[in-house]
């Protein structure tokens, strides 16, 4: 074995010509040098395409690596963060989460519907392969403003391929968001996160352990689908992509998917899996090539014994293919037949297609000649790039238009970002698998776990790309603070984030900065709320012909939630609306920025952490306790359209009566943590102490009343006036074109 | 007594099944699997919801010819209280156990969602707590949940007391704005000319404990425990 390790691989593969094929495998010349210096010889042709996927920047993470050390990873009850498959967080009982979000961006951009309902299946078996039963899925979406045709039907394809995926498989979809500016026209976003339930003395990880085991390929058969795919999500996509690139997308079969589900977590039952990981982004070659390098071995595959759905596919097809529904195991010889049964039973495929080595090297054999013969950690560790930040200069501040409150209110509700979503939620199952305590449209989704009862779990996932290209570290905090409210409003004390970082061109040094500063921003609002990232992706080159994406970095937090089986606070009409925080008031980056002003400018107040996490402990401890009806953070849309979400949430007209002059900031500002809450007047007093204790603001702006909404100052001049069906028209604009 | 939760490939409501019937019910459970060929000592039979074989064809096409369906019928012939849910109403169709068939939805689209659904027939085992007129408030999750049937059938499910549930509002009242996937005569739910066999789209297993909103699903497995009481 060792004579060969280092002569170059011979029979039937050329030897790639030198330097010339830098350009078109994706490598730059100096990563192509680097690989000859490595190899002490010129990589051949199926090895330089495992370099052009390895090491693209969708799989090596070469412009991200340095700043994500930035973030905070680990914490009470981390048993797994970033590095495997997904993050594992202990959460009780002998119970651990697992939690997970991953970019579908340029898939969906060519194939809406395949390139979501991929995107599912793909983050689903991250969480299967750390051993965990998926239990639910977020979803978030961006793209292009809905009053464009083309914007429509890219949604109506991404909302589809999500239903069409998580419904079959029978993983509920409990919560999500929808946001919409030109520059996702082109490039529209699909992040997706799921949630997974193991027990801890289950989990699983990809490693290939020990040297003598096998490599076990179970699932669907290997097709030329997704070939490539993670080096086409590393570069821009053009005008032609939609018809060009359609072979790099990879075409999902959910009953496969759910098949492969089951017969996975029996296969764990059995005891006898040393190690799992899914065939995602670099398929085969990325799956043993990390299972390889984390535990310090090495693999040899045996190309021609993996199934396949076509005939003649070249060894680098075989390799490289992003096939759907794949895992490969690690398992002991004699073991084989017994974890193969499980997976034939399913109707799937089940092949030992190579063996664990302690040599450090991955090799591939096909036909008895070997085509690739690397060091797994070469393959594995690409060299990182550097970009010198310039920072983007700040907006100059613009002054607002005045536009009347009432058709302000309107027209904000109407947005894709503040419309009931009912039209899109409503297409997927969110109720399946019977967890759903707190269902879809409301600040969190509340899930009940029955195997640490009387406890569930809150999750939400936000992003703002608008906040984020006023001010990126502010913007980012500012999110991670959002999903932390609407956790708190759920009463829910957070335990992990995962995030998708969703930005242009990394090359460019002004979007570099940029995303350095919201990583820095993501860090900071994660360490002072106490909260590990225990995952997530990086999703650059996120452009279009028209130019570059918002810079979006969007945050998916679950929290514990102590006791979900006590029903809340039933609200009734005389039920006081209370604030609790308190904000600079400002526009910056605000939803009446973007519909009124002629930029998202001016200015944007960074939130302050410290009376950030007094508010939410406050909100959380008041919620838990019972003491308010309802709870919902101020965000998009600003006090205004928060106080409108509450009455219709609870289908009641309210009189209002703000305590400061009544302003497009006082009503449209988005700044600051603030959160109303509706509260009986028997349970005033307990709130006001809790305020106390937390040392938070707390104005009491009015009650429930009626069914018109109404809004004065301490002038009593009336700013809005409206019926609650004329608001309620508006917010359920979101036609069934848009999903 | 015995229930039997079916799994084919594909199922995805067999574990909640499974789940209300063990854990909610205290019942014993068998989870028998799409290959059996015997459903013997089963007192009570469940097809459950989700996208058996894929649902590639026709939704429940492929199902209704598994090696169990077989044993089903048998035990349908026999009188064994058969239920099936979404899915499960789907596959009962298809093999020809139940009448009509179901199509996809008026607008095309999944739809998940609480729905009202009015008792029309309390002499099935299914129904039997309940009484005509009632009204249950269950989740529906469903695409092809259209129920359809020619106009001589549809008659005759009418003269023979077939249909089961037909949606409504919630005061009980049949309005086309209450029907969610434009159902003939707003069918949601229908039983064979014994009464035994039911098949219904909404989830009675989504609606049998508080914290998820809803107990009235629960009603429809305990009338079985009645009339299989009632039996002995």
């Amino acid at each position: 074995m060792t004579g060969i390790a280092h002569a170059p691989p011979r029979v039937g593969v050329e030897v790639a010509p030198e330097g010339a094929p830098a350009g078109a495998s994706g490598l730059s010349p100096e990563e192509y040098a680097a690989v000859g210096a490595a190899l002490r010889r010129a990589p051949n042709t199926v090895e330089l395409r495992c370099f052009a996927v390895m090491w693209s920047e969708h799989c090596a993470y070469k412009h991200s690596r340095e700043v994500l050390r930035r973030l905070p990873t680990r914490g009470a009850g981390v048993l797994q963060g970033p590095g495997e498959n997904a993050g594992v967080v202990e959460i009780g009982g002998g119970w651990a989460l697992v939690w997970k979000m991953e970019s579908h961006n340029h898939p969906s951009a060519v194939d809406p519907y395949n390139g979501a309902a991929t995107g599912v299946g793909g983050i689903i078996r991250d969480v299967l392969a750390m051993g965990a039963r998926p239990i639910a899925l977020l979803d978030s979406l961006r793209c292009g403003p809905l009053d464009d045709a083309r914007s429509r039907r890219l949604l109506a394809g991404i909302v589809g391929g999500i239903a069409g995926y998580g419904n079959s498989i029978g993983v509920p979809t409990v919560g999500g968001e929808l946001a919409v500016d030109p520059g996702y026209r082109d490039n529209p976003l699909v992040n997706v996160a799921c949630l997974g339930l193991v027990r801890t003395d289950r989990v699983v990880r990809g490693r290939a352990d020990p040297p003598g085991a096998v490599l076990l390929y179970a699932g669907a058969r290997t097709g030329r689908d997704g070939i490539g795919g993670a080096a086409f999500a590393s570069a821009v996509l053009d005008e032609r992509a939609e018809y060009e690139d359609r072979a790099a997308v990879q075409i999902g079969d959910p009953f496969a998917g759910k098949c492969l589900i089951e017969a996975t977590l029996q296969a764990l039952e059995t005891g006898r899996v040393r190690g799992v990981q899914d065939m995602g982004a670099g398929g085969l070659a990325c799956a043993a090539a990390e299972m390889a390098a984390r535990a310090d071995t090495g693999v040899v595959l045996d190309l021609y014994r993996v199934p396949l759905r076509e005939r003649d596919m070249a060894p680098h097809e075989v390799l490289l293919s992003e096939s759907q529904e794949r895992m490969l195991l690690v398992t002991s010889p004699e073991d084989v037949e017994i974890l193969a049964a499980v997976y034939r039973r399913w109707g799937l495929e089940a092949e030992v297609v190579g063996r664990v080595t302690d040599d450090g090297r991955f090799r591939a054999q096909f036909d008895d000649a070997l085509v690739v013969d690397l060091p797994a950690d070469l393959l594995t560790h690409a060299p990182a790039r550097h970009v010198d930040p310039v920072p983007v200069p700040d907006p100059a501040p613009l002054a607002a238009r005045g536009i009347a409150a009432e058709h302000a209110l309107l027209r904000l509700l109407a947005t894709a970002e503040l419309a009931g979503k009912a039209p899109i939620y409503e297409q997927y199952d969110h109720m399946v698998q019977v967890r759903t305590v707190v269902r879809p449209g409301r600040d969190a989704a509340v899930l009940r776990l029955p195997e640490v009862a009387p406890a569930g779990l809150a999750l939400t996932v936000d992003g703002n790309g608008r906040w984020c290209a006023v001010d990126p570290y502010g913007g980012a905090l500012a999110t991670v603070l959002e999903a932390a409210a609407n956790l708190a409003c759920a009463g829910a004390v957070p335990l992990a984030v995962t995030d998708c970082l969703n930005f242009a061109s990394p090359e460019d040094p002004q979007v570099f900065w940029t995303f350095a500063r919201a990583v820095e921003g993501i860090a900071d609002a994660c360490r002072a709320l106490g909260v590990p990232v225990v995952g997530g992706n990086v999703s650059f080159y996120n452009e279009g012909p028209a130019g570059p994406i918002l810079p979006t970095p969007v945050v998916a937090m679950v929290g514990l939630v102590p006791d979900v089986t006590t029903a809340p606070t039933v609200p009734q009409d005389d039920n006081l609306l209370v604030l609790l925080g308190a904000a600079d008031s400002g526009l910056g980056g605000s939803l009446y920025a973007r519909e009124f002003c002629s930029s998202l400018a001016p200015g944007f107040h960074r939130p302050n952490l410290h009376t950030a996490g007094r508010t939410l402990s406050c909100v959380r401890e008041a919620v838990q306790r019972r003491a308010v009806a309802l709870a919902h953070d101020v965000s998009d849309g600003g006090l205004a359209a928060a106080l409108v979400e509450c009455c219709l949430i609870l289908d009641r007209g309210a009189s209002v009566t703000l305590p400061g002059p009544v302003d497009t900031a006082a009503l449209f500002g988005e700044e600051g943590t603030r959160v109303v809450c509706v509260v009986s007047p028997d349970d005033l007093t307990e709130l006001q102490s809790l305020a106390a204790t937390h040392d938070v603001p707390l104005s009491v702006l009015g009650h429930l009343e009626g069914d018109r909404f109404r809004i004065a100052g301490p002038d009593e001049r009336v700013a809005v006036d409206l019926s609650l069906g004329r608001l309620r028209r508006a917010w359920m604009s979101l036609g069934c074109e848009a999903g | 007594m015995i229930w039997g939760v079916v799994t084919f490939p594909g199922s995805n409501c067999d574990r909640d099944c499974v789940h209300v019937l063990r854990h909610v019910l205290a019942q014993d459970v068998r989870e028998v699997w799409h290959e059996e060929r015997s459903l013997s000592g089963l007192d009570a039979v469940v097809l459950p919801g989700g996208f058996s074989y894929g649902d590639y064809l026709r939704a429940g096409a492929i199902a209704a010819t598994a090696p169990v369906m077989d044993a089903v019928r048998t035990a349908a012939g026999r009188g064994v209280p058969v239920l099936g849910i979404c899915n499960g109403f789907q596959i009962l169709t298809e093999a020809g156990l139940l009448p009509g068939t179901l199509l996809r939805n008026r607008h095309l689209r999944f739809i998940c969602r609480d729905v009202s659904v009015r008792v029309e027939s309390a002499r099935t085992p299914f129904t039997q707590r309940l009484d005509n007129g009632a009204v249950l408030r269950m989740p529906i999750a469903h695409a092809e949940g259209r129920y359809t049937a020619s106009p001589d059938v549809l008659r005759l499910l009418e003269s023979k007391r077939q249909v089961v549930f037909r949606y409504c509002d919630p005061d009980g009242q049949v309005l086309p704005a209450a029907n969610p996937n434009g159902a003939a005569r707003a069918i949601a739910g229908v039983c064979n000319r014994a009464g035994n066999v039911v098949g219904l789209m909404p989830h009675p297993e989504r609606s049998a404990e508080g914290p998820l909103g809803s107990t009235d699903g629960r009603q429809i497995f305990e009338s079985v425990l009645l009339a299989i009481a009632g039996v002995r």
